[in-house]
């Protein structure tokens, strides 16, 4: 280990090949179609909801195209947020995975528990210093792609 | 000086020094699960009436303690050593419960084999005239864990089908050479676990991980001591949950110790149901302490059990190392158990 150019021996490779061969066979794997299946339904209902509140905004609200799909990512985030608050959105995301990720939902829930968890350690270096743990990956990498994307954008105006 | 030791690598210990009590408190999941007769108390309260987990695992802890040196008769003045541990950084659960009882205290960290690691060496120390009675602790907490080694607990990610649930318990064992006192079981053997990494780096399977250290131990300690897993009535590991305990079945079915899977079990699988939602089973230092404690103490003062081999095991891995790339290394410490004669 402490030796960079060192590589397993052959002998000591294969035993390490093997019982990475014998884990696999005796690990439950994630039931894929189970798992596609309640995604898309969850996914697929929270997007309902959300489009619910887009025409609710049009129709009964009086809003703009552009501030009624604004009210339904709000109502979605706000609903988010109660819902880890009261300590049900953990199951939800357990339940459906990515389903209940993809919305906006899954940004509420990453800004909202880590708030939740951190306040014991003080609103300093506690909540201000973790809030963004899980969301802070998405905030820099998503930024960083679209800024690229913009700047390509720019020079070749497809 | 005289070597109590056979074999390469296993210690005998002539005196046979005796576990005279053992204390287990658990959570309420563990409550819900089959062995909930068998703990000294079942706290509804994940916080344990306290203002955060940290100090809701501490609080199991003493809570663990208090209740073995009164199920021993012993006050905390009479104890010459606590050896302790539990998962959490710089082990605080075990500082913070042992600060309240003002006992020398011994420090220990072996991930979850720390009940092993706890029990071995105060066996060694007491069976050497160095303790009268030692105070043998460990903790986990479910929340505890989950924010120091995955994400918040409101955190809707999905777990995959090889985690294991952390178990949310303390257990206490008071090993001691005065024989003046009742010996639930006495110590006769340790072996101490040598690190063994087969390159696992899932930090969501660690049943694999620790599997391979759990057969090397058994290995070296049936060569030492001339048994085989015939002589034992129960051979009973950590918290190798699911995939680990059929890894290890079929690691030791290849080198030619196989083991009876009527006489071997897992503590991570004694302590839930799959009913449960828990996935592979039960997991850290709370599982084989709690387990050990409540449950095993229990069948040896009852007289179902005659001589037990108590192995945790214990998956040594920090969320940085994980992060940097480095696999899990696995450790598995053995100390055999014989009911008093």
């Amino acid at each position: 280990m402490f030796d960079k150019n060192a590589r397993p021996s052959p002998r000591r490779q294969a035993q390490l090949d093997r019982y990475s061969r014998l884990v696999d066979r005796l690990s439950p794997k994630s039931p894929m179609a189970q798992g596609l299946l309640r995604a898309f339904w969850v996914g697929g209902a929270i997007c309902a909801l959300g489009q619910c509140f887009i025409e609710a905004g049009l129709h009964w609200l009086d809003m703009t195209p552009a501030s009624a799909s604004t009210f339904a990512s709000v109502m979605i985030v706000l609903l988010t947020a109660l819902l880890t608050g009261v300590g049900v959105f953990d199951r939800i995301g357990q339940y459906a995975g990515a389903g209940a990720f993809v919305p906006i939902s899954g940004f509420a829930n990453a800004m909202v528990s880590p708030a939740m968890e951190f306040t014991r350690e003080g609103l300093v270096l506690g909540l201000g210093a973790k809030l963004f743990t899980i969301a802070g990956p998405v905030l820099v990498w998503g930024t960083s792609a679209s800024v690229i994307v913009g700047i390509l954008y720019a020079i070749f105006r497809w | 000086m005289a070597l109590h030791r056979i074999g390469r690598s296993t210690i005998l210990l002539p005196g046979r020094p005796r576990i005279a009590a053992g204390a287990a408190i658990a959570g309420k999941k563990e409550g819900e699960g089959p062995l909930r007769s068998d703990f000294d108390a079942i706290i509804e309260d994940d916080l344990f009436g306290e203002e955060s987990w940290e100090k809701a695992e501490s609080r199991f802890q003493y809570a663990a303690a208090d209740a073995c040196l009164k199920k021993a008769g012993l006050t905390p003045e009479q104890i010459d050593a606590a050896l302790g541990g539990d998962l959490l950084n710089q082990i605080m659960a075990a500082s913070m419960a042992v600060r309240e009882l003002h006992i020398p205290f011994l420090g220990l960290y072996g991930a979850c084999s720390t009940m092993a690691e706890s029990l071995c060496i105060a066996a060694m120390l007491v069976d050497g005239g160095y303790l009268r009675h030692a105070l043998c602790t460990a903790s986990s907490h479910f929340c505890s864990a989950e924010r120091q080694y995955r994400f918040p607990l409101e955190y809707g990610c999905q777990r995959p089908p090889t985690a294991q649930w952390t178990v949310t318990g303390a257990g206490a064992s008071l090993v001691t050479g005065d024989d003046r006192l009742p010996a639930l079981c006495r110590c006769t053997h340790v072996t101490i676990g040598r690190i063994v990494d087969m390159a696992v780096k899932d930090a969501n399977n660690m049943g694999a991980a620790m599997a391979p250290a759990a057969a090397d131990t058994l290995m070296r300690h049936m060569a030492d001591t001339g048994r085989t897993a015939a002589d034992y009535d129960l051979i009973i590991s950590g918290d190798l949950g699911r995939v680990g305990h059929d890894v290890l079945l079929a690691l030791m079915q290849e080198r030619g110790q196989p083991l009876d899977p009527a006489r071997y079990t897992d503590c991570g699988l004694e302590i839930f149901t799959p009913a449960q939602d828990v996935h592979c089973g039960g997991s850290g230092c709370g599982c084989s302490a709690v387990v050990f404690n409540g449950h095993i103490l229990r069948r040896f003062r009852e007289g179902s059990l005659r001589r037990v081999l108590f192995m945790a095991t214990g998956a040594l891995l920090s969320p940085t190392t994980s992060q940097q790339g480095e696999s899990i290394p696995g450790i598995a410490h053995a100390i055999a158990l014989e009911a008093d004669t």
